[in-house]
């Protein structure tokens, strides 16, 4: 028995800064100095300061250590783990600002976070489940299996107000409830975990940190349903979730949670993995269940729905990720506890992925309601460099931006589709006052332009036409009656493509021209940029009165493009110019500007 | 798993460890001083017993058994500090893993300071 627990990241990101380097170091010096009997070193889930990796924590005292270095570790050992001093140089920033050390979930950062789905992660090792039993797991599939008819589940579920946390925002129960309703010889229930949104990893993050919550869930829904057979449809992109995913499937089996005849119940459910190649479209429900029968992925119409004629044209049931780990606490908490989060139409929680130009880049959960203002600026952080916050992106590729005047809108489901932009699976990406619009959307329909599967039409060459026209816009070379071209090009694409990834593509495109159309204009008609982003439209020029002639910028252009002599004035010739920007930044004086 | 019973089963014997992880402000600290002094008079033992006694008797989320540094009062080492919520501190002196063991049923369980052991005791004795 250990008298204190080390918890180290596991999660991908820290993963990359070097945790596992750590681990050993950790157990190598633990055992150096004798307290191998004394100090447990456990390897969680992600703990969502990801811009602070590697972290760890050292309980029972709850000290939160961040970019920890394996050089570090011997001090930790013998001044923490052996002497019990904290080491206060290497403890989280916003914990040290008064003498007395401020406990984590006391900091911005975790304060207004509400874990739900996020729960064990960080707290628990994924790789052994009897820490997943000893914070409570398995307890709701034994109720349901012993205490509860399939129906009561469906009416948990349709009580608790969950919906799914895909993106769309379908109510759960209502899902399961068409699936149980259709008879069939075989039933099944998948796990959409082919996370593919630019800048996402809210499910990869609850893999890696708490898989057998998913399994749970899923066994709990083939019950609820009738279903024998699972399958959990991961991107071979996450090593780490699959590793966690084989290790949870094979334990849940050797004890008897999976398998045959479960609690003694009459129930069997089996849970196999199936690895998605990495294509976006694949996380359409269609493709994936096409998918995982072994053919190209590639959607169908709809309906019949899955709940009817889903994989091997049986009924099934498709969640996704991190609306599983929330079912477990639902049935055990009851459906007026997760009831009780959240808004009037969107209850409970959501895990949001925070990225791009924010000071805590990471991963947050917050009951759904909370406004825009709170996750940027509070938990967040605000944004670094002290520049301004332009726009969000949220729902990725199919989502879209909200910009500054609706910061302090409440966010849930439906809110956030009356702003333009949706829900999505849950990425967060914040842009600065150097963001230009255009070029946003121009990226993400680069991305669906790649990730578009070809079967229907209006997205294979629709998602084209729109990219051809953003790039015509962004080298100045677009008129007006382009625009209007674009617009009615998303409107044909929304209305005619087969699958959710052409019908969603145009929004990211449509919120840019709702909330900065004026940005669009001003690249068409003054030929401008004015975030200063769009190459073609920048000019590098030298303000005379400024420079003093010390030929930084000219030696430091790669492309030989800054004439002068010393102590004269220079100038740069455009025609040279690459528009890197690097005189720009070794100017001293400022006498270099964009235009 | 054939019962609920055995699932809690291992979820009582569990519990225990990963309630060390827990965190909550009404939790009862104990503190065993470990600094050289500390450790060269066997406060060791006395926080592994301490430890392992209130993980085995699934008492980890209710009681924190932490160590701390020298707490300046190095003759009367080991040292145990208990701090309960709302109460003023309790320092017992001259620590062994038994006497520790007996705080802990008298005093962290049953509410009663073990007088005889605290740090007031130990300096009148000296009077």
């Amino acid at each position: 028995m250990y008298r204190s627990h080390v918890l180290v990241c596991g999660g991908t990101g820290c993963t990359s800064s070097g945790s596992q380097r750590i681990i050993e170091k950790l157990e190598k010096e633990i055992a150096a100095n004798g307290l191998s009997e004394e100090v447990g070193v456990v390897k969680t889930g992600c703990f969502g300061l990801c811009a602070l990796g590697p972290i760890m924590i050292v309980y029972p005292e709850g000290t939160f250590y961040s970019m920890v270095r394996e050089d570090d570790i011997p001090e930790i050992v013998s001044e923490h783990l052996l002497k019990g001093r904290v080491v206060r140089r290497l403890l989280y920033d916003e914990t040290t600002k008064t003498e007395k050390i401020i406990p984590l979930n006391e900091t911005d950062f975790y304060k207004k976070q509400h874990r739900v789905a996020l729960r064990n992660c960080g707290v628990i090792d994924p790789e052994n489940i009897e820490e997943y039993i000893g914070t409570g797991g398995y307890e709701a599939l034994g109720i349901v299996l012993t205490e509860k008819k399939p129906q009561d589940v469906i009416q948990i579920l349709l009580d608790s107000g969950l919906r799914g946390r895909g993106g769309a925002g379908f109510p759960t129960g209502l899902k399961w409830k068409f699936a149980a309703q259709n008879e069939a010889d075989q039933k099944y229930v998948c796990c959409n975990a082919d996370e593919g949104d630019p800048g996402a990893f809210m499910d990869r993050s609850i893999l890696e940190g708490d898989p057998h919550a998913v399994l749970e869930a899923m066994a709990i829904a083939g019950y609820a349903i009738g279903a024998s057979q699972g399958y959990i449809y991961v991107r071979a992109e996450y090593p780490i979730a699959v590793k966690r995913l084989e290790i949870a499937i094979s334990q849940a089996r050797e004890y008897g949670l999976l398998g045959e005849n479960i609690f003694d119940s009459g129930f069997s459910f089996d849970i196999e993995l199936r690895l998605g190649a990495g294509a976006f479209v694949c996380g359409e429900e269609t493709a994936l269940m096409t998918s995982i029968e072994g053919n190209r992925g590639e959607p169908r119409p709809r309906p019949p729905y899955p709940a009817l004629k889903g994989l091997f044209r049986k009924p099934t049931i498709l969640n996704n990720v991190e609306t599983y780990a929330n079912i477990p606490q639902i049935i055990v908490n009851g459906p007026e506890w997760f009831a009780s989060m959240g808004t009037e139409k969107s209850k409970g929680t959501k895990v949001f992925a925070l990225g791009g130009k924010i000071n805590n880049t990471g991963l947050v959960e917050i009951p759904m309601g909370t406004t825009l203002r709170e996750i940027v600026e509070e938990i967040g952080g605000g944004v670094p460099n002290g520049k301004k916050f332009k726009a969000a992106q949220t729902g990725g590729p199919s989502g879209g931006c909200i910009p500054a005047e609706h910061f302090d809108v409440p966010i849930d489901y439906d809110n956030l589709i009356a702003i333009g932009s949706m829900m999505g699976s849950g990425g967060l990406i914040v842009m600065d006052e150097d963001t230009c619009m255009v070029d946003i959307a121009k990226f993400f329909l680069e991305f669906t332009v790649d990730e578009s599967c070809g079967k229907c039409t209006p997205c294979r060459i629709g998602t084209r036409r729109m990219l051809e026209i953003l790039d015509k816009i962004t080298k100045g070379q677009a008129t007006l009656e382009d625009l209007d071209k674009l617009e009615e090009l998303c409107f044909h694409l929304k209305e005619n493509s087969l699958c959710a990834l052409g019908q969603t593509a145009p929004n990211p495109v449509l919120s840019t021209l709702r909330y900065f159309r004026d940005e669009y204009i001003a690249h068409i008609v003054d030929r401008r940029c004015p975030a200063g982003v769009c190459k073609d439209l920048v000019q590098y020029r030298i303000d005379p009165d400024k420079c003093r002639g010390c030929t930084l910028c000219a030696r430091t252009c790669p492309a030989d493009a800054i004439i002068g002599k010393v102590r004269e004035i220079h100038m740069i010739n455009p025609e040279k110019c690459v528009k890197c920007g690097a005189c720009m930044e070794k100017c001293r004086f400022g006498a270099i500007y964009k235009e | 798993m054939k019962s609920l019973e055995e699932l809690r089963a291992i979820r009582a014997k569990m519990q225990g460890k990963v309630g060390v992880r827990a965190e909550n402000e009404n939790q009862i600290r104990v503190v065993v001083g470990m600094a050289t002094c500390g450790i060269a008079s066997g406060a060791r033992p006395v926080l592994t017993a301490l430890s392992d006694a209130v993980q085995e008797q699934n008492l980890s989320e209710k009681i924190s058994v932490t160590q701390t540094g020298c707490i300046g009062l190095c003759q009367y080492e080991p040292i145990v500090e208990v701090m309960e919520p709302g109460k003023e501190k309790v320092t017992y002196v001259k620590m062994t893993p038994e006497k520790a063991l007996e705080v802990l049923r008298l005093h962290l369980l049953g509410g009663q300071v073990v007088a005889k052991y605290t740090l007031s005791a130990a300096q009148n004795g000296l009077k």
